[in-house]
Order: C-alpha cells, then structure tokens, then sequence
C-alpha cells in the first residue's frame, strides 16, 4: 500500500505546466511559421522554392534574390515608403501633439471637437479613394510624394491628437505652470516639459502612426504610377497571370517588414512601459 | 514701498464668483498669508498674482507696475505648488535650476546659486538625484530651493505642505519661517489650516466667499475677531457659541442663556438684543486668580475628557450647548466630575446673530 497518496495526473502542478507550455509553444510556431517560410523563400533558388517535398529550410544563405531587386531598382519602392510614412509620421505628430495640447489646455472647441476629430478616423478609405483620386488629378499630385504624404498626414492626425490628448491628460498643470512662472514661454513649456513628459506616448504614436503609412495600400495603389511606388504596391507587381515570382514576392515582403521590425525594437520599451510620475506625490 | 498691490480685484468664472472685490496692500518683505475655507478664493487669487489666471476686474500692481497683461515669467514672482512640481526627468540640480536657465543665467552663476540654495535647505547631498528617489520632505525642500535661487521680487506658496505628514509639516514650518528672516522677501503664503496661517504669519488675510473677512496680525484676528466667522477659524480647539439674550440695565450688562444661566459681563453695547455668546476653550480655568480680566464662575458638569499630555479638553454643557475648556491636565479627573470653573469674561465676544458681525 502506498503511503503518499497522489492526485490524478491532469491536477499535478508539473503536467498542467507542461501542457500550458506545449500550447504555446503549438501557437507560437503557427503564428511564427509564415514569416520564418517567408525568410526561408528569399533565400532560396527557384528549384529550392518549387522542390516537393518541400524544403523546410534554405541549403545555403543566397542573396541573389535580394541583389535583382536592387539591380532592377525595385528595392527604391522600400525607401520610398520610408520617405513617405516617416514624413508623414514626423508632420502628423508635431501638428497632432500641438493641436493635442490645444485641444487639453486651451479647451479649444469645447467638449465634443476632440470626438468629431477622431470620428474622422472611422471613414473607410475605399468610401473616399475616388473623389480623392478625381482632386489628386486636377492639382497634379497624383504619383508625388507629397500628395501621399499629405494624405497619411490627414489620415493619421485624428488618431495622434486623440491619443496625445490622452498623455497630456495626465501631465499635472502645475509642472507648466511652475516652468511658465519660471520664465519659460508657451512654446519653450510644450518642449521642455510636455514633450519629455509624454515621451512614452509621443514615441507609442508614432510607432502606429508609422505602421499605417507603411501598411497603407489602397491609397499608395490608387494615387501612384510609376514615380512613387511603394513597397506594398511593388510586391503586387510580382503576381502576373501565368506565373508568381515568388522569390521576388518574398524579397520584397522581407525588406518591407525589416523597418518595421526595427522599429518596434528599438522602440519596445516605450511601448510597453508607462513612465513613473516622480514629480508629483507618489 | 509696497511689493504688491491689489485694487478691486474681481474673478468670474462664467457666471460664478470666485473673486469679489478684494483689496489689499503688501509691504515689502511682509510674509502675508491667505486663509480660509476651501472654495474661499484664496488659491484664485494667489494665481491672479501669479498670472495664471486672467482678472475679470481690477488690478494688480507688482513693485508698482501693473501687471494685469503681463505673463508670468515678466511677474518677477516665484512660485511653489502645493505638488512640488519637480520634473521627473531632471535631477535636483537640474530643477533647482531650470528657472535660471529660462533667463539665460551663466553657468558659473547657476553653479553658485544652486550650491548656496542648497546648502540653505540641507539637500547638498540629493543634487544628483531624481525626484521620484526623495521623500515627499526632500521634495518640498527642492521646490522650494527652486523658488529661492530666482532673487524673485515675491514668493507665492500655494499651500506647499499641504501634501505632508503632520510631523514634517511642522518641521517644513519652522523651515520656511527661518527663510523669510533670512532672506526678507515679500512672501504670500495660501493655506487652509489655521496653525500655518498664525505661526507664520506678519498679517492674516482671512478670505470667506471671494471677500476678505478681516486683515491683522493673527494676534489681532485671535484676540479681536470681527466677525463670528474669524472668532470661529481661529484657534484650536474652536470657540464656543451659545445663543443667549443680552441685557442692559441700571445693573450692568448682562448675558442670559437658554437654561436660565445669567453671566454679568464688565461692558457691552446699549440695548436689549439676542445675541451669540462666544467664548475661547482656553479663557477657562479653575484658579480665578490665573485669570488676567474679571472672572465669571459657572458650575461644570464634565461628559467628556480628552487628555493631550499637559492640557485636558473637557466637554460641558452651558446654555443647552456642549461647551468645551481647556485646562491643566491635573484639574480634572473624569467624565462626570463637577467642577467650579471661571471664564475669562473680559475676553468673551457678542455677536449679533443676524449679521454674524462682533458688537
């Protein structure tokens, strides 16, 4: 007779560890699977890509797939994405941080201005595209950089000066009080106290703020030819009727998700972590 | 010479008053301090002084120039707020001297002035410190070394101790007392509690409703209230009020209570009238002769007994009211106890019940 007594397997602390970790672990490589096969296809020869079975991972780290884009200049569709959405970041976040500060100190528009600016955010883009593209037509912006750019702007200032109102919000008045009586103007308080007290929220912004631009397709589809194309209208180019160049496709996708994944890293702990208010009682 | 000078001064918020006609001249170095309820305007019109709140009415005059349309950092003023207002990212050092760099002070001066500021406040050590690393003290005393390092012509406080612990704020007190002596600026001190205002204190604004009630030295508001209001602020535990009925005949003048209890007093106004009969807990004793004017005896029924150390609080009843007496902790053993107690009577205040104004 066994003197401990035991619990039924599934109700032991060790195996319902266990089973936790293995469901992570099966949705972590669902989720993580396309994009390590979307890497994997870039580094690939075409006999690799179309190989059944298939090959799980590349045999050897080859370029080639990334040089002919270089070569045939279709990379530039990359850095004319990071031109458009890092302007378009730069210009939405000052003008939405000032109107921000307007909108919470100023009580500019009353109660209800800051809802129907983000209202503006909920048009669908395809609800618009069309007299957008007809204006674009008759003030010769269509295929420019800054007809885009203009366009992500407006798109994206209701979402920054909605979730600027928020972080200025929360900054105590009496830090721009106490800087305005310390011989600060207006201008000198808004970026020596209220930019570096929303830095959590300023660089959380833009990190979305420039996701957008960089995702945006239906825009970048309607309003460009062959001057301003970005990353995620070249990528479409690769699709044809006979075949897809799937080398191509998966190049391309890579160098257009390297920024992004930049990005996210170098701004991580801003997005995750708030900043500790030691100014005021705490 | 007068440091500031404030004319007719009036503060509408929409329709609401805050501020309603306040008048008041501030000599040069006085340490004035504005007290009185929450919602009584002294913080608006702390904030009008600093420009941070437009005048509906009226002006202010800093150092003799109008500053109605001048901006803050024109005002000449520092300021300490009631949250410290430190900057989170800069070390002491740093916010110490933030002002200074506003006005483009020289390095080596501020290096000078934050040393000599800090050495005054004992927080030499803190100066690479961050805000959120010092105690709520520390914090207080960096606010207010960043007010000292600017030579302001005056110093606003608006309640800065409000955010301590009882045993810090008396010691933030004393602090802020011994810097006025050796500085001598003018200072405007706001705060709702009436320990502050008559500790440190040259002259008491009290404020009630957007009006001041009455201006003096605290010795002059304790001892000389104008109004039941005053009489009622001052002084801890509060004064007593008993409705009675005063009398004036060929006899003298006399107060009778509710409960048939009569006190002659050794003056009072012409005429029969009711009145309100206040009296300090302190201008009770059981030894007539400690007593400086005329004594009035009256029988002590004790309910209540709370002890504090040296004095005792007793809780009696007079005139239908529960009235209470402070005394020497000895004098008095425990509840039920009757006692023989006299009254300061000479210090005693009638108050006319309709217009809450000391006859």
């Amino acid at each position: 007779m066994s003197a401990v007594e035991t619990k039924p397997l599934l109700q032991r602390p060790g195996t319902r560890l266990a089973i936790r970790y293995a469901i992570a672990i099966v949705l972590t490589v669902i989720f993580v699977f396309p994009i390590y096969w979307l890497f994997m296809i870039s580094f690939k020869t075409p006999a690799e890509i179309f190989a059944f079975p298939p090959k799980w991972y590349a045999s050897k780290l080859q370029f080639g797939n990334y040089v002919g884009l270089f070569k045939d200049g279709d990379a530039v569709s990359v850095l004319n994405s990071l031109i458009l959405a890092g302007t378009s970041t730069v210009i939405a976040m000052v003008l939405g941080t000032m109107a921000a500060y307007s909108l919470v100190r100023f009580k500019t528009g009353g109660e209800n201005l800051a809802v129907w600016i983000i209202s503006q955010r909920m048009v669908p883009p395809i609800a618009i595209i069309f007299p957008v593209f007809l204006l674009y037509v008759f003030f010769g912006w269509v295929d420019t950089y800054h007809g885009l750019i203009i366009l992500y702007t407006a798109f994206n200032l209701p979402y920054v000066i909605w979730m600027m109102r928020g972080y200025i919000e929360d900054i105590p008045l009496e830090l721009e009080e106490s800087a305005l009586v310390d011989g600060w103007t207006r201008w000198q308080v808004l970026w020596r106290v209220v930019f570096p007290m929303a830095r959590t929220g300023l660089f959380a912004t833009a990190v979305f703020t420039f996701v957008f631009a960089w995702n945006d397709f239906i825009f970048a589809l309607v309003l460009t030819r062959t001057e301003v194309i970005t990353y995620t209208v070249q990528v479409t180019h690769y699709f044809g009727g006979q075949s897809n160049f799937w080398a191509k496709i998966a190049a391309m996708s890579v160098l257009g998700t390297l920024p992004v994944f930049v990005a996210v890293a170098f701004m991580q702990r801003y997005l995750v972590r708030g900043i500790s208010m030691g100014a005021v009682k705490g | 010479m007068s440091d500031l000078k404030i004319t007719r001064l009036h503060k509408r918020y929409g329709l609401v008053p805050a501020v309603r006609g306040i008048d008041l001249d501030v000599p040069s170095g006085e340490f004035t301090v504005l007290v009185g309820p929450s919602g009584c305007g002294k913080s608006t019109l702390l904030r009008m002084i600093a420009g941070l709140e437009e005048i509906s009415e009226g002006t202010i005059e800093i150092g003799g120039r109008v500053v109605n349309h001048v901006r803050p950092r024109d005002r000449d003023i520092a300021m300490v707020f009631q949250n410290y207002a430190l900057y989170p990212y800069m070390n002491v050092f740093e916010n110490i001297a933030f002002g200074l760099r506003a006005r483009k002070t020289p390095q080596d001066e501020i290096q000078k002035r934050v040393k000599r500021a800090a050495e005054m406040l004992a927080i030499t050590g803190l100066l690479d410190r961050l805000p959120r690393q010092l105690s709520g003290g520390q914090r207080q005393r960096v606010a207010i070394g960043r007010a000292i390092v600017r030579n302001a012509k005056l110093f606003l406080f608006d309640e800065p101790l409000s955010n301590l612990d009882a045993q810090l704020r008396d010691e933030m007190r004393s602090e802020i007392k011994r810097l006025h002596q050796e500085l001598g600026t003018t200072m405007i001190y706001v705060t709702h509690d009436q320990i502050e205002a008559m500790t440190l204190a040259d002259r008491i604004v009290l404020l009630k409703d957007g009006l001041i009630e009455q201006a003096g030295t605290p010795l002059d508001l304790y001892e000389r209230p104008a109004t039941r209001f005053v009489a009622g602020f001052l002084g801890s535990p509060k004064m007593n009020f008993i409705p009675a009925d005063y009398v004036r005949d060929g006899s003298g003048a006399a107060v009778k209570f509710a409960d048939g209890t009569a006190l002659a007093l050794p003056r009072g106004p012409e005429g029969n009238r009711p009145v309100v009969f206040g009296i300090r807990p302190q201008h009770f004793s059981r030894d007539p002769g400690s007593l400086s004017g005329q004594a009035a005896r009256v029988r002590a029924t004790v309910e209540l007994l709370q002890p504090t150390g040296s004095r005792a609080f007793i809780t009696f009843p007079l005139g239908g009211k529960p009235i209470m007496a402070e005394l020497a902790s000895h004098d008095v053993q425990g509840p039920g106890e009757s006692l023989d107690l006299y009254m300061d009577i000479g210090r005693a205040v009638l108050i006319d019940p309709e217009t809450g104004r000391v006859l």
